[in-house]
């Protein structure tokens, strides 16, 4: 029965969003992490989306559901700061810090949450449909 | 007289059945909000009806290789989103929108399990005779 796909769909985003939310505490956590060299800083990480156009290609269906094609590091450099007092700065004084811009972070947050939300509310409306279709012709 | 259930339930088992596949549309378009280079798609309902109405000719299956129209009246009828503010990254689903209509959907199929409660109380206090 095709009404069970809607779970399916709805799941698959709300597994996207929870990954994504998860990057953002990964970042936000490591914004400050400092180390000696360009090689060892942080590197802050996004997620790929992509619809799941296969499975639809197979089953003669319109609707998809969101699959995450991996993790990518950004390859913006780190910020590069002079402290020669700092116990990990390197041989000139400088000391990297990881490439995260938590305020891009803070509304890749919310739009995370957001779209998690949306994705609830599909699923407790699809639940309730399925029940009164269930309940048909008892009254 | 025989009960014939096609003529008894009329359209709301086919609407019913079209409303559940726009739902699923709805939710492959809310779910893919922020995938990159999605386009958001949506039922024509009219035509939808009408195809389920008056079933056109279908195509003979002869051999085991060709494929069959059997599931072809739902599903061709899915048409791509005119975007009102389309974004950078070739995504076109605007949430708010999509979930105004998938609101809109589900109170329309619940209208439509009314009717069919309502007929099937019907033929069971016909069937009882009391």
């Amino acid at each position: 029965m095709s009404s069970f796909k809607i779970f399916e769909i709805a799941g698959s985003a709300m597994s996207a969003q929870n990954l994504r939310l998860n990057l953002v505490a990964s970042n936000l956590s490591n914004a400050e992490s400092v180390s000696s060299s360009v090689n060892q800083t942080y590197r802050s990480r996004q997620p790929v989306f992509a619809a799941q156009l296969q499975e639809a290609m197979n089953q003669h269906s319109a609707s998809t559901g969101v699959n995450v094609l991996g993790v990518v590091e950004s390859q913006a450099p780190p910020r590069m700061e002079y402290a020669p007092e700092h116990p990990l700065a390197n041989a000139d004084g400088y000391i990297f810090k990881p490439n995260v811009n938590t305020i891009e972070e803070m509304t890749n947050m919310l739009s995370a949450s957001r779209s998690y939300q949306d994705s609830v509310e599909v699923v407790n409306t699809a639940k309730q449909l399925l029940q009164q279709t269930l309940r048909l012709g008892q009254s | 007289m025989a009960i014939n259930f096609v003529n008894a339930f009329g359209n709301h088992a086919l609407a019913l059945r079209a409303r559940e596949q726009r739902t699923d549309l709805i939710a492959a378009n809310l779910a893919n909000a922020d995938t990159p280079n999605y386009k958001a798609r949506d039922l024509d309902f009219q035509s939808v009806l009408k195809g389920l109405q008056s079933p056109t000719l279908k195509i003979a299956v002869t051999r085991s290789q060709h494929f069959s129209s059997a599931h072809e009246p739902l599903g061709t009828e899915t048409k791509f989103r005119i975007p009102s503010q389309p974004s950078l990254d070739g995504n076109t689903v605007d949430s708010e929108q999509e979930q105004v209509r998938f609101a809109e959907n589900a109170l329309q199929y619940q209208v439509s399990l009314r009717f069919l409660d309502g007929k099937i109380a019907g033929l069971k206090s016909a069937i009882r005779g009391e």
